[in-house]
């Protein structure tokens, strides 16, 4: 029988440790044991026979490590060797009934953008080993030891798109339920299960007794098979040797109640034996095994969180979204992700659940801007993202690189959408956005849009998709030109709920197009489709009404205890009167506003002087004068750098209010200057400071982000014929590259001038790499700005 | 919980005396609070055996160091420890996210993350030190790769010979540097003759015109 025939249909037992067991035999600290493989065949196949004869079903080769950063040369020899090791020691065991697994550990690498490994690097460096394992006839894949969720995701779809067999994996909690890069459990489950892996489940790390509530939360949460394999306790130093506490018995005994909880795979890890195994086995194969249950449950997950639908309704941030937004469509043409990044932040803070990701305009490569803001904003905030395009390609390219499981905006009735989308789904994982709209159009009743619903469940089920991964748009139409289609889609929600049990999705505020004062309309049709049991709103969770008819909503359907949540938005609220600025500090000029690093009131006193006093007058007269003063103090030393940076951003709140003041009138640039941390580098905190300054005096900002290649800087350049160029490193490693970078400008663009700075760098040491000038802080950098472009 | 010392974060910040505003000490508290609330830190730590085949060269159970300045720092030692310590990478993250809000408050978050590193390897070098003075032993300040002329590429080694990256996420890039940011690695000389101990590690440092010298 196959591995897929009787996983999750009965008891199977995996094998206990390796490393540990190979330590015992000699293997030294920070040797590859991989390397075993060729030096010391007779003990890996000992190794294996030891748990193959204790009763294993299931055993892993000696490939943990293997991957091609680590064997650059001979990464085949070993894993071919590894396998062959695996099978002999399963002939001498006379167990041809079980099961040899390709065991893939980390890369040992942090991914893109906290490390330096890029995702597709990792997806390839994983799938080099399964090639070599499949075409060597390996029976599954067992991903184990995986501590980030990001690179879980890389390994799966390596193992799914280099083979056909069976994909395990198992992750590793910490004693507080997280994974080393934050995930929980249910973010974890949701990833998984939406990359529609065989089993999944956890390991190494802890002990049977420490892994208990992690393991419930499994079995509740889980509709798969679930792995369980423990250390044999926690480990402890004992002189000079790892050592672990819980013997064969104890383990056993501790393995044998896991059993009981709904558990279906059973082995060991860290310290583990055949000894282990075979007791374990003993103790847990004659209980009664209860096959797993699905859950039904609609999640999505980021890197560390995870969304449920279903429950109460979820809030989906629509702010990352061009259509009608000026500002927004100016910083994708001008790729300006920070102004995206801020926007997905605001929307955090104001309470948003998911948020919306849509970079679409017709002039920009929607596939590459779909992967920049995805990483990007997934680098920064936690909430899980909801993929929105119709481009077929940046709609993969968000699924792909997204670390979790995401939303998907949208599919609709229409076979060609049905037949572009629930591929997608069903590779990569997700909740997708249903449309109730087909080849005919929109329906104008409940009824067909219903009918539609149905027929999207239906094609869903086809690719594998369960219904609980589908959530209908009941469409809101606005009432200026049908009075009744508010009407329509209310009772479109509620039959959704009702005759199919689904969940529901709105893009509330469409519900008011043409109408004045929207926000009284959205708001009030937000508590009727809240009533008619709206699962998702699309909304933008910044406009107060918004929050406010949803709180309210929450507390009044008994779905906020004891209106905690209410309470805790806006309890501590003065009344409206109060929140105006005590008499005497209201008196407080702009410039003092400013150098006191007041940003709220910088806005406001900015705001009082514009009724009085020209904008370049307020410029001239106050902001530029209190940004040199601070920077005076800052160079003297009698201000520190917090206080810079305040007043700094004090001074941005203040021009913002002048530039709209002066909307239409043309606006003054000093000059365009590149930042970039060079390649290597991954610390540009120094670099953000002194963009930071160089925007408040004034000056355009290229900012390239950090490890950024010698070329590409050089190419930007070029093409925007830039006359400055800021470099940041912090070690000598990477100052190298900042080197590499100065000759090829000096070569391609040798009229621009470049400016360095970084923690290990000197005056000296920036003149013998051939920059013009090292700028020891970031007010150096405004200086010597304003000579190259005086 | 180990406490954040105040004064250290300023240092960090380059504070050198004056008025310090009451928004610069709110955004101080403010990141303190959230940065300890949302970091575990994790360490490592483990005993090798030591040899000095010659004056500026060391091995490191096997591993050759070629360094002057470690050689002096560990002379006499028959063992080291090699240490490692990493905030993970919430840090990283929240340092990274008010990048994109606010740059005052990343450089505070930057300041108060490298005090409770720095804390947090005081802690495992008091640990290690307790360890050693059971055996009769005396610790030497802590060393790390980068300090002097002890070659910062040893940082693939310190990472191979603890298998950091399984047991506390603690990884190198190819240039070198430890991801997540806010890590530490070092070298903690152990032997049987008790020297004065500086457990900080300025004074070894032959960079004197840091801005962050004590």
């Amino acid at each position: 029988m196959s591995f897929l025939d009787r996983l999750g249909r009965e008891w199977l037992f995996f094998d206990g440790g390796t490393g540990t067991i190979l330590q015992e035999n000699g293997l030294k600290a920070g040797e590859l044991p991989e390397i075993w493989n060729l030096t010391h065949p007779e003990d890996i196949i000992a190794l294996h026979q030891g748990y193959f004869e204790a009763g294993s079903d299931v055993v892993v080769t000696n490939t943990f490590g293997a991957n091609a950063l680590k064997y650059p040369d001979n990464l085949r020899e070993i894993v071919e060797a590894a396998i062959a090791h695996a099978k002999e020691a399963r002939r001498r065991a006379g167990r041809e009934d079980a099961y040899v697994a390709l065991d893939l550990g980390p890369t040992g690498k942090l991914l893109q953008p906290m490390g330096d490994l890029p995702f597709e690097k990792a997806v390839e460096l994983f799938g080099e080993v399964v090639r070599i394992g499949a075409s060597a006839g390996v029976d599954l894949v067992m991903i184990e030891t995986m501590s980030d969720s990001y690179e879980a995701k890389a390994a799966v779809l390596a193992a799914k798109e280099n083979c056909d067999l069976p994909v395990c994996i198992t992750m590793i909690f910490d004693d507080k339920g997280k994974l080393l890069t934050g995930g929980t459990v249910d973010s974890t489950v949701a990833l998984l299960e939406g990359l529609r892996v065989d089993a999944l489940g956890v390991n190494c790390g802890l002990g049977p007794e420490q892994m208990v509530p992690i393991i419930r939360r499994l079995t509740e949460v889980c509709s798969l098979p679930i792995i369980v394999n423990p250390n044999a306790g926690l480990p402890r130093s004992e002189g000079g040797r790892t050592v672990f506490d819980v013997d064969a018995d104890k383990f056993a005994a501790l393995m044998a109640q896991i059993a009981e909880m709904g558990v279906h795979v059973l082995g060991g890890c860290c310290g583990t034996t055949p000894a282990h195994i075979r007791q374990m086995i003993a103790a847990c194969a004659d209980k009664p095994f209860q096959p797993p249950v699905r859950k039904h449950r609609a999640v999505v997950s980021s890197f560390s969180q995870a969304v449920e639908i279903g429950g109460r309704t979820v809030i989906i941030g629509e702010r990352i979204n061009p259509t009608g937004k000026s500002k927004f469509k100016a910083a994708l043409r001008e790729d300006n992700i920070e102004y995206i990044l801020s926007e997905g932040l605001a929307q955090e803070d104001s309470g948003a659940h998911i948020l919306d990701v849509n970079v679409g305009l017709p002039e920009i490569d929607e596939p590459v801007m779909m992967e920049r803001v995805v990483t990007r904003l997934q680098s920064v905030l936690a909430l899980p993202l909801q993929i929105d395009t119709s481009n077929m390609a940046a709609m993969e390219r968000g699924m792909r690189l997204y670390n979790g499981k995401p939303m998907v905006n949208s599919v609709s009735g229409k076979r060609e959408s049905m037949e572009a989308v629930f591929p997608l789904v069903r590779k990569y994982g997700g909740v997708v956005v249903g449309l109730a709209l087909d080849e005919d159009g929109i329906p104008e009743t409940a009824e067909g849009r219903v009918a539609i619903a149905k027929r999207i469940y239906e094609t869903a089920a086809q690719y594998g998709i369960p219904r609980e991964d589908i959530v209908i748009d009941g469409l809101a139409m606005t009432i200026s030109s049908d009075s009744r289609s508010a009407l329509v889609t209310l009772e479109t929600l509620r039959r959704i709920r009702d005759e199919l049990h689904g969940s529901t999705i709105l893009g509330v505020s469409n519900i008011s197009f043409g109408l004045p004062q929207r926000e009284i309309i959205n708001a009030n049709f937000f508590t009727m489709a809240l009533q008619n049991g709206l699962s998702c709103a699309i909304i933008n969770p910044n406009a107060e009404a918004m929050m406010r008819a949803y709180r309210a909503f929450l507390a009044l359907s008994a779905q906020d205890e004891q209106c905690a949540g209410f309470i805790a938005a806006y309890g501590n609220q003065p009344p409206a009167a109060m929140t105006q600025s005590a008499g005497q500090d209201s008196a407080m000029t702009l410039a003092e506003c400013i150098e006191r690093g007041l940003r709220e009131r910088a806005t406001e006193a900015t705001a009082a002087a514009l009724r009085e006093t020209e904008p370049l007058a307020l410029v001239n007269s106050e902001l530029i004068p209190a940004l040199d003063r601070v920077g005076k103090g800052f160079e003297a030393g009698t201000l520190f750098l917090p206080q810079l940076l305040m007043s700094a951003e004090a001074a941005k709140a203040a021009f913002e209010v002048v530039k709209d003041a002066m909307r239409g009138a043309p606006q003054e640039q000093k000059g365009k200057i590149i930042l970039a941390t060079v390649k290597g580098d991954i610390h540009d905190i120094g670099k953000n400071i002194v963009k930071v300054l160089l925007e408040n005096y004034g000056y355009q900002v290229l900012d390239l982000g950090k490890d950024v290649a010698p070329e590409v800087i050089v190419d930007t350049a070029i093409e925007q014929q830039v006359r400055l160029v800021g470099l940041s490193a912090l070690m000598t490693t990477t100052v190298v590259s900042m080197e590499d970078t100065i000759r090829l400008l000096r070569e391609k663009k040798p009229d621009t001038k470049v400016v360095v700075g970084g923690a290990v760098l000197t005056k000296d040491y920036a003149e013998s790499i051939g920059a013009d000038r090292y700028a020891r802080d970031a007010m150096a950098t405004v200086h010597y700005a304003d000579e190259v472009f005086a | 919980m180990i406490a954040v010392d105040r004064s250290e974060v300023l240092r960090y910040l380059g504070y050198r005396g004056g008025q310090i505003e009451d928004a610069v000490e709110q955004s101080i508290d403010r990141c303190t609070a959230d940065l300890l609330a949302a970091v575990q830190p994790r360490g490592t730590y483990r005993r090798f055996a030591l040899a000095h085949p010659s004056p500026d060269m060391l091995e490191i159970d096997g591993l050759q160091v070629h360094s002057v300045n470690l050689s002096r720092n560990l002379k006499g030692c028959g063992s080291v420890y090699l240490m490692a310590a990493t905030l993970g990478v919430e840090a990283d993250r929240r340092i990274t996210r008010a990048c994109a809000v606010r740059m005052s408050d990343a450089v505070i978050y930057q300041a108060v993350a490298a005090t409770l590193i720095e804390a947090y390897c005081d802690e495992l070098n008091d640990a290690i030190r307790a360890q050693a003075a059971e055996k009769g032993l005396y610790c030497r300040p802590r060393f790390s790769p980068g300090y002097g002329d002890f070659d910062i590429k040893h940082q693939r080694d310190f990472i191979r010979l603890l298998d950091t990256p399984r047991k506390i996420g603690l990884t190198v890039t190819d240039s070198c540097l430890l991801a997540p940011i806010k890590s530490v690695t070092a070298v903690i000389g152990v032997s049987d003759v008790a020297q004065p101990c500086h457990r900080k590690g300025c004074e070894e440092c032959e960079k004197t015109d840091c801005a962050f010298r004590r």
